[in-house]
């Protein structure tokens, strides 16, 4: 299977950095959204669970436009019935693919987080505060990737694939986005605290579980 | 004991929806042989290759591929069939080279084979180009060339030199013709030269077989009724 995920991760960064298109998108969404709350809560700098929630607000919404996109050149190109018609497991067609968008969303938060720390964030977050806020994006990430692919692959196959993306996705979402935001409220608070454990388990469960159900699933949703 | 036939369809019906699609089809053809599948548009044709080419799943009846019944044991049939179907399946922001690449990977074909087939149907000086810059003819040239990249048993061909010139029909022709000694199912609204290529022909009209028999035995006028 390795060889058809390398395959397929190459093609993948390499439609990206041809033809840009979800990174782009995710990142100037992020950014304009964030200098909307700045004028929105009519405040300058925000911190704790404020701060917190206005982050993973942003980065939530701004992950539904790369799952959206997600399988788009595969399915109007005919680049899903070329994969279907290699004798490899389709799981690897699902790691690459939750790999790819792990991959642009901390693209996207190497934009997104800065911009937010320098037009609202309070207090800088210390070096600890930082690494752990790290943790809890990288696990977040991994949360969104997995549920991202799985509903990607479903909608594509639609013609409301805008509409069903969010309408499927956030529900499914809403464990890791409270569990990110609560982990990452101690970090962004004025002498910031560690994050709770708890919320790191929850996150690395979530991760687990989902995993192990597009694992099950996927098949079935890119066959006939 | 004689040789399994490459293809066998046992009553195969695919519906879309509602809609019936193929219709109790029934067929043998030998390994080496040539179907020629004929009928207008809509009747079924391109479902039939995708059905045989594992991608769409039979609703009922009995298909076997290679002596293997699909869709159960379609991982053993993905990888022996190749499928050049109306859709290319390149990325149009890769280079001609970079999409057989891509192909070659998943089929565990090494890239001296890429390079090989795309000098074979003239395109080595293009390689480096991406899709999207090239002619019809050229897109389908190199469809061809992913269809076959793989050496595949059986092909499955949709009209396969529609978009080509004289020239490019040469091209092309070792590689999908009746010299390249594949099992080949080819669709075609030509009625003499589907039937000169042809050992099988099937006419499909609204899903259904209205004909099945020896190429040698059908007459062109009997093709052209099945549009009428």
């Amino acid at each position: 299977m390795r060889p058809a995920v390398g395959a397929l991760l190459r093609k993948e960064l390499r439609l990206e950095l041809r033809a840009p298109q979800a990174v782009p998108a995710m990142a100037l969404f992020s950014v304009t959204t964030i200098v909307v709350f700045h004028f929105a809560l009519q405040r300058s700098e925000v911190e704790g669970a404020l701060a917190s929630g206005v982050l993973w607000v942003t980065l939530l919404f701004a992950a539904m436009l790369g799952i959206s996109r997600l399988f788009v050149a595969d399915h109007e190109e005919g680049g899903l019935d070329g994969f279907l018609l290699a004798p490899v497991d389709r799981t690897a067609l699902l790691v690459a693919k939750a790999v790819s968008l792990f991959a642009f969303l901390g693209v996207v938060e190497l934009i997104a987080v800065p911009a937010f720390a320098l037009m609202l964030l309070g207090p800088a977050p210390d070096a600890a505060a930082l690494a752990q806020l790290l943790v809890v994006l990288a696990l977040a990430d991994a949360g969104v990737a997995l549920v991202g692919t799985l509903v990607g692959a479903l909608a594509v196959q639609t013609r409301a694939r805008d509409l069903l993306v969010p309408l499927l996705a956030l529900p499914l979402l809403m464990p890791v986005i409270i569990a990110a935001a609560k982990g990452s409220t101690p970090l962004l608070a004025a002498g910031g605290d560690d994050v709770a454990l708890r919320w790191l388990a929850i996150l690395g469960l979530y991760d687990l579980v989902f995993g192990l159900l597009a694992y099950a699933v996927f098949d079935f949703l890119v066959e006939d | 004991m004689a040789a399994a036939p490459a293809i066998e369809l046992a009553g195969l019906t695919r519906r879309y929806g509602e809609r019936v699609a193929l219709s109790d089809v029934t067929l043998s053809l030998p390994v080496g042989a040539t179907l020629v599948v004929f009928g207008p548009n809509g009747a079924g044709k391109s479902t039939l290759l995708r059905v045989l080419s594992t991608l769409l799943r039979p609703h009922a009846g009995a298909v076997r591929v290679l002596g293997r019944a699909l869709p159960d044991e379609g991982w053993a049939v993905r990888g022996r069939v190749g499928l050049l179907g109306h859709a290319p399946l390149l990325y149009r922001d890769l280079t001609a080279r970079e999409n057989l690449a891509f192909h070659a990977r998943l089929h565990g074909v090494g890239l001296d084979r890429v390079e090989a087939l795309l000098a074979q149907v003239g395109l080595a000086a293009r390689a480096a180009d991406k899709v999207h810059t090239y002619s019809r003819g050229m897109v389908q040239r190199l469809a061809v060339c992913r269809a076959v990249l793989h050496d595949p048993e059986v092909l499955l061909l949709d009209e396969p030199r529609a978009n080509l010139d004289p020239a490019a029909r040469e091209l092309v022709e070792p590689l999908i013709g009746a010299a390249s000694g594949r099992t080949r199912v080819i669709t075609s609204h030509d009625p003499a030269g589907g039937l000169v290529e042809a050992d099988l022909a099937l006419g499909l009209r609204a899903g259904r077989a209205a004909l099945v028999a020896p190429a040698r035995e059908v007459e062109p006028a009997q093709i052209g009724a099945l549009y009428r």
